[in-house]
């Protein structure tokens, strides 16, 4: 994969760009409707394709009847496992190669008689048009020979086994003996909550444009994971990895979702290759339910045990969460408990079970999201037998080291958070007895949580070039899903080479771009800063040297004397002069610096060095973002409907980028908690894996009028570890929300949820 | 989607003839539910019907008081009319709470009491249905039933009728007025749909080839009314309970009552047994109470949907509450 020197970076580039609240670059584009997604790319040959799916859990397919569907005019081709050209199947997962963790699942679509999940793709139609692709689909009509299959998730707790950490994602964990300090501790709370799956439902379905020329392929795609994407194309295709191009410009959200490669891309690039066609493969709303894993849902433990004065003597966190036979991974539903309260004993413990139900995948913040439900709940459950206010319990807790290991905290705001948030939430007027606060006939609750979200870097390539006209290019091929990373990168770049926010251009998106990581895990925006930082050191340096080698007034000799600013370089108390009169001058057009090797022995090295730095990082240092989460509800008495009327989220999130672009994501995070935590449940038959409510008319994510005002507030302190202070801010949004939900409306009613989503008939039963 | 052909008859005459004609043919009104059906593969149609290009656009008031609604009216448009708004709050609350704004403005009133459930297992081809494939089962009855019918249900069938708009008019004491090739007929809303019985693909009393071209209300009784509808969240959800009421007090006592039931039956729910007990009764949280227990009392739930008897109870007791002068 890709390459990163370790440069010496900056933490404060000082700059009038980092920070400001600057309108996104691509904002024109997406709402004059300029920007083309990936089923918008035109071919005057272009094909279209619709998936069949399976309707049983497990089975072997023993005919497949598409003479109806070939009938349809229009139909070019019905293909099945039994006409469709071989595939190599997916690479088993090697941690030397950690693209081999990009498969959705273990399928070898279309290459097997065998179906595994309810919902498997087992034939795609291609027509000429998608309406006769569509109307084809309908009518092939496979045959299935069933087998016993194991859907039910609660009922199979009891055969979950303990997962396997990683070097990314750590497993159990175990200080002391947590079971004996709680049942011995004076005050206690022992709970169990669930979690229901979820799926991530992106505005834009996952889509594919795949066409081939020759053995030279090209796919354009919604996806957040450019390079590892192509990797898994060029392997399941057998092809050289330079003849494929992927190209993905704008993907409309993906929230995980578009992580993995799913089936979708597989068949879109089959299919094409079948028919000689250009395909397109856009998945409808169901599709995605049926061939794109989700979160999985979750039975959780937790045990406190206090002293009476409310310091915690036990922290016990196990989880159970599934994944399926043909993929899916562990999910890290304890990550936060390893961090947040400074116990003397604690248990930390996951357990997975597979089921025969396609791969669970990640969703922002996988593993916290759902792991501060149960924790968060339990923290004001204590907080209520202790009689306490639910922010003093945790204060009182508030570690000064990291409590499973005794690592420090490279970066550690929390108190400073809930100070600032309970300040302008208004914390203070809230009366603790649950029941006790009313709005008219409206009960009302205010609930907190904390947010936490640990802080990754991964390596990113980038190229930065300085035009003669002044002008700067960066060109990284990460990927756009929304979050404004060309605006963000812009700002690094200009602030990092002194030239205006207007001046500096940024390419991004396709695979013949310098190579960045995917966009997960809430690190891309630090990734590429780090590199881009480093490139913009490198740049100056060649200025530099090209100033001086053509008679430049700029006299000093080391970097260090010489400031980036006013469109050049210049020396602190001296001379200077522009980039343009220093390019012009030297008759160039350009300077262009890399960062990193794409490829051969370079990148392999520079992998494995990245690797070490990182690793040797995590062995020192404890790096998140955190937050505090105040929201207030409204319940009414007669119906148990909850409404959320007031949202605070108070983050230290390192240094904002851009203030706009990160209280959106924030903001966003927010949002999609709420509905994680009052309306959205995957519903799943347990009878036979078949997920029922498939659209967004069945799926209840908020609306508009589930949403209240959202105020984001945030420390904007650098984390001296990572590059320009930076902390990624993706995922910590949506962290602790569920659970300050749970707690205002244990507030406003006395009752206790402890089972999402918080509808109704849980709040007020019978 | 199965191909078919389209018509845009110019008058009623002309599409009743038009489906007279062909018994593969459906009326298409705004489309917001049979588009999707189509779409799913649900309805098949070899034609469709437009007849949205009817003039039957006109909300007309009675020379007895009442209301002439044209079946080609939309929702939206219905329920900002000043006469609807003024007269009859209740039906103009239950269309602003039914769908979102961009489905309003397609959907049509005689659409609007055609609806099909929206039970997943309807929906979804792969599972047993006997409302779309009878004789098939009912995979709802074991299955996910959450949304599912209390009232009026069968072992064939739990699915409930989604509609909000008809909740009202069941209230309302509404007409159909419904034309074919033999003819016109009305139809009073109460015995327009059907429970399901033996037989839920047979949702309403209309024959395959009828037309409904209006409905009517009876003049507004001297009351206030309201539309309370409870949901998974505050807007584009289907009801899981909602209740029209209509209650008119005088020196304490109830003197006439009007109360109908959504989310909770394969058809809007008129509540007799309710209006039974509180008429004449005193407009008290009790005689309210009593009322609500009354018309749940025959109600069957499910693991899934049982918290809707109790949540139906409390609903019209707030509901009834409220509208207290």
């Amino acid at each position: 994969m890709t390459v990163t020197e370790a440069p010496s970076l900056p933490r404060d580039i000082g700059g009038k760009n980092v920070g400001r609240p600057i309108d996104r670059v691509d904002g024109p584009a997406k709402t004059t409707g300029a920007a083309r997604y990936a089923a918008e790319y035109p071919y005057p040959d272009l094909a279209h394709a619709a998936l069949v799916h399976a309707t049983v859990s497990r089975a072997r397919i023993t005919a497949v009847d598409t003479a109806a569907a070939r009938e349809v005019p229009g139909v070019i081709a019905v293909l099945t496992h039994e006409n469709a050209p071989a595939l190599k199947p997916p690479p088993a997962v090697n941690p030397l190669n950690l693209s081999t963790l990009v498969s959705g699942t273990s399928l070898n679509y279309l290459g097997t008689d065998e179906v595994h999940w309810n919902g498997q793709p087992v034939a795609v139609v291609v027509a000429e048009s998608l309406d006769a692709a569509r109307e084809a689909a309908a009518l092939v009509r496979p045959a299935y020979a069933e087998l016993p299959a194991i859907v039910d998730f609660a009922a199979h707790e009891g055969e979950a086994t303990p997962q396997k950490g990683n070097m990314i994602m750590p497993g159990g964990a175990r200080k002391g003996d947590a079971e004996a300090a709680v049942a011995t501790a004076p005050v206690s709370v022992d709970l169990r909550f669930t979690t229901p799956p979820y799926n991530h439902n992106a505005i834009e379905p996952h889509a594919t444009t795949a066409a081939w020329d020759g053995d030279r392929l090209t796919v354009y795609d919604s996806t957040q994971n450019i390079d590892w994407f192509r990797r898994h194309l060029a392997l399941r295709f057998d092809i050289p990895l330079d003849s494929v191009r992927v190209i993905a410009p704008y993907v409309g959200g993906g929230f995980g979702g578009k992580g993995m490669v799913w089936a979708g891309t597989i068949i879109a690039a089959l299919a094409s290759r079948a028919t000689g066609r250009p395909v397109r493969l856009a998945l409808t709303r169901e599709g995605v339910y049926r061939t794109v894993g989700g979160r999985t849902p979750s039975i959780q433990r937790v045990a406190l045990g206090a002293d009476a004065d409310g310091r915690l003597t036990a922290l016990l966190h196990t989880s159970v969460t599934r994944r399926g036979h043909v993929g899916g991974g562990p999910e890290q539903v304890t990550s936060q408990s390893r961090h947040l309260y400074d116990a003397p004993n604690i248990l930390l413990e996951q357990k997975i079970v597979e089921l025969d139900l396609l791969s669970n995948t990640p969703m922002r913040a996988p593993g916290e999201s759902i792991g501060t439900f149960a924790l968060e709940s339990a923290v004001d459950e204590l907080a209520g037998r202790l009689g306490l206010d639910p922010i003093e319990l945790r204060m009182r807790n508030e570690p000064s080291r990291n409590p499973i290991d005794g690592k420090r905290f490279s970066h550690r705001m929390l108190r400073e958070a809930y100070a600032l948030g309970a300040e302008r939430f208004g914390w203070s007027a809230r009366t603790p007895e649950p029941g006790s606060m009313r709005d008219g006939r409206w009960l009302v609750g205010m609930g907190v949580a904390t947010a936490y979200h640990p802080s990754l870097q991964f390596a990113a390539n980038v190229t930065v070039r300085l035009s003669a006209d002044g002008t700067v290019l960066v060109r990284c091929g990460m990927q756009e899903m929304g979050m404004g990373v060309a605006t963000a990168q812009a700002q690094i770049a200009a602030d990092a080479l002194g030239v205006p926010f207007t001046a500096v251009r940024v390419e991004y998106g396709d695979s013949t771009l310098p190579i960045a990581p995917g966009a997960g895990g809430s690190m891309q925006t630090a990734s590429v800063a780090a590199s881009l930082l480093a490139a913009s050191e490198k740049l100056k340096r060649s200025v530099l040297t090209l100033a001086r080698r053509t008679g430049s007034p700029l006299r000093a000799r080391r970097p260090e004397a010489v400031e980036a600013r006013d469109g050049g370089l210049w020396e602190k108390a001296g001379p200077g002069e522009t980039y343009a009169a220093i390019l012009a001058r030297a008759g160039r057009e350009h300077v262009e610096v890399s960062v990193g090797a794409d490829r051969g022995l370079g990148a392999a090295v520079g992998q494995a060095r990245f690797m070490g730095k990182v690793l040797l990082d995590r062995r020192r240092w404890v790096k998140a973002a955190c937050g505090a989460q105040f929201c207030e509800v409204r319940v009414d008495p007669d119906t148990g409907e909850v409404r959320v009327s007031r949202w605070l989220g108070s983050f230290d999130v390192g240094t904002v980028v851009n203030a706009k672009t990160a209280a959106s994501q924030l903001r966003g995070g927010i949002v999609m908690g709420i509905g994680m935590a009052l309306s959205e449940e995957t519903l799943v038959d347990p009878r036979n894996g078949r997920i029922m409510n498939p659209s967004l008319a069945g799926y209840h994510v908020p609306v508009h009028a589930d949403v209240p005002p959202i105020d984001i507030c945030y420390l904007d302190e650098p984390d001296p570890t990572m590059p320009l202070g930076l902390v990624g801010i993706g995922e910590v949004g949506i962290t602790g929300v569920a659970a300050a939900i749970a707690n205002a409306v244990h507030h406003a009613t006395g009752r206790r949820v402890r089972d999402l989503p918080i509808t109704l008939d849980r709040v007020l039963p019978g | 989607m199965r191909s078919f052909a389209y018509v845009r008859p110019p008058d009623v005459a002309a599409a009743v003839r038009a489906i007279a004609a062909e018994p593969e043919a459906k009326f298409l009104g705004g489309g917001t539910n049979l588009v999707d059906l189509m779409r799913e593969g649900i309805e098949a149609p070899a034609t469709v019907v437009d007849v949205t290009g009817l003039p039957l656009t006109e909300v007309e008031e009675l020379p007895g008081g009442g209301v002439r609604i044209g079946a080609a009216v939309r929702n939206a448009e219905l329920a900002a009319h000043p006469l609807i708004r003024t007269h009859y709050p209740v039906l103009s609350q239950a269309l602003l709470s039914g769908a979102s704004a961009q489905l309003r403005n397609m959907a049509t009133v005689g659409g609007n009491l055609l609806q099909r459930t929206r039970c997943p297992y309807f929906y979804d081809g792969a599972a047993a249905c006997n409302r779309r494939e009878p004789g098939s089962g009912c995979d709802a009855v074991g299955g996910l039933n959450r949304d599912h019918a209390v009232l009026g249900v069968s072992d064939a069938c739990i699915a409930t009728h989604p509609s909000d708009m008809c909740v009202a008019l069941a209230a309302l004491d509404a007409e159909v007025e419904v034309e074919s090739v033999r003819g016109a007929r009305r139809v009073p809303l109460a015995g327009f749909h059907r429970l399901p019985g033996d037989t839920p693909h047979v949702e309403t009393d209309l024959a395959p080839d009828e037309l409904v071209t209006a409905v009517e209300l009876p003049p507004p009784a001297a009351t206030t009314s309201r539309y309370r509808k409870v949901r998974d969240r505050a807007s584009y959800a289907f009801a899981l309970v909602s209740v029209a009421a209509a209650l008119e007090v005088r020196d304490g006592t109830v003197a006439a009552v009007r109360l109908a039931l959504g989310g909770v039956a394969p058809k809007p729910w008129r509540a007799h047994e309710a209006e039974h007990v509180l008429t004449g009764a005193p407009a008290t949280e009790e005689s309210y109470r009593r009322a609500a227990e009354a018309e749940l009392a025959a109600a069957v739930g499910r693991p899934g949907n049982a918290f809707k008897i109790g949540l139906a109870r409390r609903t019209i007791v707030a509901t009834l509450r409220e509208l207290e002068p």
